[in-house]
């Protein structure tokens, strides 16, 4: 992403053949970097699909080719065989709609409960918390955005690094972001402070939202709640600053200024194993 | 003691869901849905007459996310309130487990409550509600009717009094202008459910 923000205006290859590891973060991130860069080109940006198939087949599995269709020029990959059972909780979806939003919350209830249960031993309720959690961060792109963006969501072991299986939903959205959002009602009241940190603060933190109705910006709000409930950990990246709220497990600073610039907005979401009491 | 002050109506969520949205599941999400179906409601309503109490089920709701509560409970709730020229009530059915905390979020963040059945033939206060105003709710809800003279008997204290006014105010039980009794919502569903 940074690489692209600073080469705009040259025709872009992404070569991705030696990619050995993609998680939903970086699959959709590379649809986000793919869409920055067409945007400041002549048609699409050339994409070189991973040479192995291992890593070829797990982008299937998640529906990144289709997605990428929209995006990247690529050659259409050798059709693998399904690899049987999958830990892929949502294929990468195109958000740009309600309607979408709709498809995304009725294409994980068949699948999510299970997968919840069996990996992360949640009850079977929980796939109501965790549909209305996708909800409530992909309406964050239709109303906040204005431009399309992406959701997935997949479950895998995290062995080395937390020794339990995880939930990884990232949402990112190639819009205005945080900032942008937010500017016409609240930038004034901030003067000189005014920024990505602080719009990211307001919106995460205090529930700010450019809508005056009373009833808005609890969307995130609720998410932090339920997020925290499961010992989980979410971030938020938009503009050059990142802001999360960290469990004790994970080392990341819940607040990060200077970053290279992102237009629009990356939510992640990791969801971990409940340790047997 | 058999009068029916107001004849209420049922509205199943579910099924005016299903008119408004193509989808597979029954799932109240996203703002506009939410918006669409409390309009839908609110349509059913304005035949219903200047004073009308609604069971509004949501048994066949597979998922309501916030927005969605915010939109079909409170903003409902506080429509009607702040509607001068007619009485609504409303009693909220099938609020189970998975909905309750979206209901009671929203309930809070506008300083509401309303009347919900949580577990069939199970109600519950929720939302935002004094001590006292919880108190004299349950027991308004343990007679289903109260009479004109029993009324001091069950607010004795300022406090209560006070409480069971708020309550009848808010909507969370019904006070009959003509006999002057006061009638527990769930009891005048009871005959729906």
């Amino acid at each position: 992403m940074d690489a692209v923000v600073e080469e705009s205006g040259e025709r872009m290859l992404f070569d991705a053949r030696h990619l050995r590891w993609a998680d939903p973060n970086g699959m959709v991130a590379l649809l986000v970097a793919g869409t920055v860069a067409g945007r400041a080109q002549e048609g699409l940006p050339r994409l070189q699909l991973p040479d192995s198939a291992d890593v070829s087949g797990y982008l299937s599995r998640m529906g990144f080719h289709e997605a990428a269709r929209e995006v990247f020029e690529f050659d259409a990959p050798q059709r693998r065989a399904s690899g049987g059972l999958s830990d892929v909780l949502l294929e990468i979806t195109s958000v740009a709609a309600n309607a979408d939003v709709h498809a995304v919350i009725d294409r994980v209830q068949d699948q999510a409960g299970a997968i919840l249960a069996s990996k992360l031993g949640y009850p079977a309720t929980a796939v109501v918390q965790f549909s209305v959690i996708l909800s409530e961060v992909c309406q964050n792109i239709v109303e906040h955005a204005e431009a399309p963006g992406w959701v997935a969501a997949q479950a895998y072991n995290w062995a080395r690094r937390l020794g339990r299986f995880v939930v990884v939903i990232s949402v990112m959205d190639v819009g205005r972001g945080f900032r942008g959002s937010l500017m016409d009602e609240h930038s004034a009241r901030y003067g000189d402070r005014w920024g990505d940190t602080t719009a990211l603060e307001a919106a995460f933190l205090h529930g700010l939202t450019r809508f005056p109705d009373s009833g808005r910006g609890q969307g995130i709000q609720q998410i932090r709640r339920q997020v925290r409930r499961w010992d989980g950990a979410i971030t938020i990246r938009s503009g050059t600053a990142r802001i999360g709220q960290v469990p004790e497990w994970d080392d990341t600073p819940p607040l990060v200024d200077g970053l290279a610039p992102l237009p629009g907005a990356q939510i992640s979401i990791i969801l971990p194993a409940r340790v047997p009491e | 003691m058999s009068e029916r002050p107001i004849d209420p109506i049922s509205i199943d969520v579910g099924e005016v869901l299903q008119r408004n949205v193509t989808s597979l599941y029954a799932t109240l999400v996203t703002r506009p849905t939410g918006r669409a179906v409390r309009m839908a409601i609110e349509t059913q309503l304005r035949g219903a007459g200047t004073l009308s109490l609604s069971l509004i089920d949501f048994s066949e709701v597979v998922i309501i996310d916030f927005s969605c509560a915010d939109e079909v409970v409170a903003k409902l709730l506080q429509q009607f309130l702040d509607d001068e020229a007619r009485d609504a009530f409303f009693v909220f059915r099938g609020v189970h487990e998975p909905h309750r905390d979206q209901i009671e979020v929203v309930l809070a963040r506008q300083g509401l409550a309303a009347v919900v059945e949580s577990r069939p033939g199970d109600f519950e206060l929720v939302g935002v509600r004094t001590e006292a105003e919880a108190r004299v709710w349950g027991r308004v809800e343990e007679c289903g009717t109260v009479e004109p003279e029993d009324v001091a008997h069950l607010a004795k204290e300022d406090e209560d009094r006070e409480a069971l006014n708020s309550l009848s105010l808010r909507g969370l039980v019904f006070r009959s202008p003509k006999s002057g009794r006061v009638h527990a919502l769930s009891r005048l569903v009871s005959h729906l459910l």
